[in-house]
């Protein structure tokens, strides 16, 4: 068995999270190359979306941006972003979006605005929400992808950008939100998916050779585990040889 | 009758100073040869509206044009953050810049709304998130219809210019776009004045050869700005890609107010216009970043006599 960098294990994780699915709303690095894998990889129909308004991109170099030239050059349609957000996103034609933040909570809720405890006084101030609160709404499922780390898991958001199942996934459903929430966190140690009914963060899969107590470290709430608690399949040879001789040669988000 | 005029005078006589502006482009179509223009004559109290403030509302609110920004995601795009924006929400510097933050379909919505001249527009978007509670235009309506579902609603904007950047268009204003359109067209249609700046300006017979590429009319547009690599740093497809050299030396300049004001004095100040601006950017940066060829079929409109 080949060696890996926890990068690569977390892009081979996303492209499997995309067997089944028709399309992808995708920004750029791990989530870019992760659906390249997948669609070479078992799902060749796998169409990328992309918020700048680009449908079925079929980028010639990796992009440098969610608005690179690259990804208009060849792609079946490119549109006004009205269009994409409303006839795309809102019409319910986005099965999967990943989505990184600077915060996750324990019920999968996200923050992108600030860091601190004023809005109008942040300690640190950042991007914002862009596209990522409707799509956490209107997307079928939503995979997070973010590494462990107590400052980035915490038990509640400073700013709630996006929403995950809220208070619990009662809440979520009360509001009708077309989509089904978060459906996974792909980590640098672990999967963590939901728990089915009160919506509630889990520990779902070790990476191998990673302990649970390596995994609990990384988040500042205890981590609940989930009953039948797996370990993820390690990137196969196919999976590297891809990544690393396709997808990223020079090892820009492989590292 | 012709609409073409120089940038410098354009920026005279269509932004003034308090004025709400709107230099709309997504990563790509970026007029920073206006906002470089802007800064020359040393506008003040512009309330800046844009989904995505990038390298261009930086500089601007750097050199202290700004007195409000108007936007939904703050970055300097696949490198990181926008430090001088940082500064003046974080600690005032040059002096406080007021913000009204939205999600980018809120944005989007906001500009349909103003160019279609509606009291707002419904979005599924908001639910459950802190930002209505921040922003108290951000509110809610209940459908008349049976279902009586509550929506999230943004109010229109109409800012008072415009300024578009575009591959081409005539004599008149009459613009075709391809490649990323962002909120090119809605930004438009939604403000008091447009000023159009293209790569290259075409006869007329160019334009009626394809009207489906039309997407601003010369009914709209007040002014027309020639300026070949008038969107650099950023990219017009087909026409040159981003400079990300430049991306990144600006996420490093940025980071210090020193270095910021350098940086300013450099490529903007002492830059009479684009002419020059190109000039110092020389010959060998332009022929590396023109891409090569990559023609669409041409489409048969047909002739009916």
């Amino acid at each position: 068995m080949s060696k890996y960098t926890a990068s690569e294990m977390m892009i081979a994780v996303a492209a499997r999270h995309l067997a089944g699915a028709r399309t992808a709303f995708v920004g750029v690095g791990i989530p870019n190359i992760a659906c390249n894998l997948a669609i070479r990889t078992g799902n060749p129909a796998l169409a990328l979306i992309y918020e700048s308004g680009v449908y079925g991109a079929q980028p010639a170099r990796l992009p440098l941006s969610i608005g690179d030239p690259t990804l208009v050059t060849g792609a079946v349609s490119v549109m006004p972003m009205a269009d994409l957000f409303m006839y795309y996103l809102q019409g319910g034609l986005v099965d999967v979006a990943m989505l990184g933040a600077a915060q996750i909570d324990r019920f999968g809720n996200l923050n992108s605005t600030i860091i601190g405890a004023d809005y109008n006084h942040p300690k640190t101030r950042l991007p914002g929400s862009g596209g990522a609160c409707e799509i956490s709404i209107n997307a079928r499922r939503i995979l997070n992808i973010t590494r462990l780390g107590a400052r980035t898991f915490v038990e509640k958001v400073d700013f709630l950008t996006s929403p995950g199942f809220l208070a619990g996934r009662a809440e979520r459903d009360r509001m009708g939100m077309p989509g089904e929430g978060p459906e996974a966190v792909i980590t640098d140690k672990a999967v963590l998916d939901f728990d089915p009914h009160s919506g509630e963060m889990r520990l779902a899969a070790l990476y191998p050779g990673v302990s649970v107590e390596e995994v609990q470290a990384g988040v500042g709430w205890p981590l609940l585990v989930a009953p039948a608690l797996g370990e993820v399949e390690p990137p196969t040879a196919e999976e590297l040889r891809i990544m690393r001789d396709e997808l990223d040669p020079a090892g820009l988000y492989r590292g | 009758m012709s609409k073409i005029m120089t940038m410098r005078e354009a920026v005279q006589e269509f932004v003034p100073d308090g004025v709400t502006l709107a230099i709309e482009g997504f990563t790509g179509l970026i007029c920073f040869a206006a906002g470089h223009e802007i800064i020359r004559q040393g506008r003040r109290d512009l309330t800046l509206c844009r989904l995505t403030p990038d390298l261009l509302y930086d500089q601007m609110v750097a050199a202290g044009v700004a007195r409000k920004l108007v936007f939904s995601y703050l970055g300097n795009p696949g490198v990181g953050s926008l430090y001088a924006i940082r500064r003046a929400v974080e600690k005032g510097i040059p002096h406080p810049l007021e913000i009204e933050e939205y999600t980018h379909f809120g944005m989007i919505g906001r500009y349909i709304a103003g160019a279609a001249r509606l009291p707002f527009f419904p979005l599924r978007s908001h639910s459950g998130s802190d930002l209505p509670a921040h922003n108290s235009r951000l509110k809610w309506v209940q459908s008349p219809y049976e279902d009586g579902e509550t929506i999230a609603v943004v109010p229109p904007l109409n800012p008072d210019v415009a300024i578009i950047h575009a591959p081409r268009c005539d004599q008149h204003g009459n613009t075709q776009l391809w490649g990323l359109l962002g909120m090119q067209k809605e930004a438009a249609f939604a403000a008091g004045k447009v000023i159009v700046v293209v790569e290259e300006i075409v006869d007329d017979s160019v334009i009626r050869s394809d009207p489906n590429r039309t997407l601003l009319p010369d009914l709209i547009v007040d002014a027309v700005v020639v300026e070949p690599f008038g969107a650099h740093p950023s990219y017009v497809q087909g026409y040159y890609d981003r400079d990300n050299p430049f991306y990144l030396d600006w996420g490093e300049r940025s980071r210090d107010v020193e270095q910021t004001s350098q940086w300013l004095d450099e490529w903007v100040y002492s830059v009479p216009d684009r002419a020059t601006y190109l000039k110092k950017l020389g010959e060998e940066t332009l022929s590396r970043l023109r891409p090569g060829e990559a023609l669409s079929q041409p489409v048969n409109y047909g002739q009916y006599t």
